[in-house]
């Protein structure tokens, strides 16, 4: 049994904003069912009382000073843009 | 003979006599990059004209008898994942082939304070993700033992040219095996260390709870130099650990007496090719020679590593490479009828196969349904693999095994395949997993290439580890071999 088909692959890529090809979707397939089959091993582990593991180390809430710093200026901001105008970084319409 | 063949203490020592000048130490590394760089291919940004007028600044600081920092005069090359400012930054991928940092990853200032010279940006697998360099969006670099053969990844290019000769030193950064693999085929020392050592600010992050930035070199006395810089507290990063930096150079006593070596049975088994395990049996000889005792000790949850790393690492890059959506910096597709579609399009176009299939993967694996089966299951692995090594670091100081399964294989052997790439690194993702510091030294070689030695520390404990390998090295001289390019 596959562990995730062609139409799953085809979402999941709507949802990371990537576009892809009937041809590139059937290959994606193939692939990350052969790698998600292969993650299924970890079934073998009871987990049940197991706490999960986010961070390694044993720190939390960092907190610093609430100081103000300077900003980054615009023409910083705006000097890897690849549109903007009046200082202002431009997107195409978001509504045809 | 090169100029890099001597230590940094060394060519400090010849930098104060005046026998040579930070210039003639640029020159060595322009030379040498003229020389073999239409073979190797580690770099894919040079900075010559800053590059030598630092030395020229450098030099004059030097006639003037001031203050010298940690690696005054010394040329380096950075992984191309490492922000410097106003010097292209791409990550290897054409999403961010025009990317000019309006900022230096704090890892970039402690280097210009320590007066270390940058000569280029290094190559990689685009955003960290392989295990080869074929993954760049932009060249392969080559095996300096062997052109044929890849040079390890993701920092197949800092371990290349710090095994070419074209510098000295060289940063990378190590997720999943990322320096020490590399390392390891390229027969120099590189190092991961612990999770939070290194501050991650400026690091383009590919999975946020187990990337670090890492030195490379031909020697563990250079490797400790370059740690010494890099390492400590960063306001900027949060995860970086507020506990002080030894002195690591003072660490490399040459004593291991005593030493309680664990050698987990699992880095010796399935997988590992005969020369590789032959070649730590040897090495442990050696140290035990130098007064060390060593023991088999099991990691029992080893065989879940690549499968957890995987599911995790994949998830973290997934929320991380969303930010590259051709509106603020990179590339921006020229054909796209709305906002969503420039999205889709910029990313498809920018992105190449294996981070477009890690990027899915994760996207599935945090998706509403499955979060629970994969995501938060490997995050209950995990914690059971970071608890097999503190089991065995309670009653051994290192743990020692081979870096890699296989010495360096050849270019276009496991492309076609992801997950026969993905097993190459089986031995070096547990160490990030459990977020402990591990180096791969020079340890032998097999009909000509090099293979690597894999000691790994406790949290923090940097400084045995490099007194470790640093004894091994002085018993030795695999360190000392170059390649004939």
């Amino acid at each position: 049994m596959s562990r995730i088909s062609i139409e799953q692959v085809k979402h999941v890529a709507h949802l990371a904003r990537l576009a892809i090809t009937d041809e590139e979707a059937e290959m994606f397939t193939k692939q990350l069912d052969a790698i998600i089959t292969f993650a299924e091993q970890l079934n073998e582990l009871d987990t049940e009382n197991v706490p999960p593991t986010s961070h390694v180390l044993d720190m939390k809430n960092v907190m610093r000073e609430d100081v103000p710093t300077p900003g980054i200026p615009v023409e910083d901001v705006l000097k890897n843009a690849p549109d903007h105008k009046d200082g202002q970084i431009r997107v195409p319409a978001i509504l045809e | 003979m090169s100029l890099f063949d001597h230590k940094v203490s060394e060519l400090h020592s010849m930098l104060h006599k005046k026998e040579i000048s930070v210039s003639d130490l640029v020159d060595e590394s322009f030379k040498r990059i003229s020389e073999v760089e239409d073979k190797v291919q580690a770099f894919l940004t040079l900075d010559e004209e800053n590059a030598r007028r630092k030395a020229k600044e450098l030099d004059e600081k030097l006639a003037k008898e001031q203050e010298f920092g940690l690696l005054f005069g010394m040329p380096i090359g950075i992984k191309d994942n490492i922000v410097t400012k106003g010097l292209r930054t791409t990550c290897a991928s054409k999403i961010l082939y025009n990317f000019d940092p309006i900022y230096d990853a704090t890892v970039m200032q402690r280097l210009h304070e320590a007066d270390a010279i940058t000569i280029g940006k290094l190559n990689m697998d685009e955003f960290a993700m392989g295990s080869s360099t074929e993954n760049s969006g932009f060249q392969s670099t080559r095996n300096p033992w062997d052109l044929e053969r890849v040079p390890g990844g993701s920092s197949g290019g800092s371990a290349a040219a710090v095994a070419a000769g074209e510098v000295p030193f060289a940063l990378g950064s190590d997720t999943g095996g990322s320096i020490r693999q590399p390392a390891a085929f390229c027969g120099v020392v590189g190092l991961k260390p612990t999770y939070g050592r290194v501050s991650r600010f400026g690091l383009v992050a590919f999975a946020s709870s187990l990337d670090q930035i890492g030195p490379i070199t031909r020697t563990v006395e250079d490797n400790a130099y370059l740690l010494q810089v890099i390492a400590g507290l960063d306001p900027m990063d949060s995860t970086s650990a507020n506990i002080d930096v030894p002195d690591y150079v003072s660490a490399l006593t040459g004593d291991i007496k005593g030493l309680k070596i664990a050698v987990p049975k699992e880095y010796l088994g399935e997988g590992v090719s005969e020369e590789v395990r032959q070649s730590v049996l040897d090495a442990l000889k050696v140290l035990e020679g130098l007064g060390a005792t060593w023991e088999e000790v099991s990691l029992p949850h080893s065989k879940y590593a690549l499968a957890t790393y995987y599911l995790l690492s994949s998830s973290e890059a997934s929320a991380n490479l969303a930010r590259f959506d051709g509106v603020r910096y990179g590339y921006r597709t020229d054909n796209a009828k709305n906002l969503i579609d420039m999205y889709k399009q910029t990313r498809s176009e920018g992105f190449g196969n294996e981070v477009k299939r890690r990027i899915m993967l994760g996207t599935f694996a945090l998706s509403s349904g499955y979060y629970d089966a994969y995501y938060k299951k490997a995050q209950k692995v995990r914690t059971l693999i970071k608890q097999d090594f503190e089991k065995v670091f309670e009653k051994y100081d290192v743990i020692i095994g081979p870096t890699t399964p296989t010495p360096a294989f050849k270019i276009g052997e496991k492309t076609s395949d992801p997950l026969t790439m993905y097993a190459n690194d089986i031995l070096t993702i547990p160490v990030n997993l459990a977020g402990v510091p591990g180096i791969s030294i020079p340890c032998g070689f097999s009909n000509g290439l090099p293979l690597g030695l894999q000691i790994i520390g406790k949290h923090f404990d940097e400084s045995t580890i490099y007194r470790v390998a640093h004894a091994f090295e002085q018993a030795t001289d695999y360190h000392k071999q170059k390649p004939a390019l």
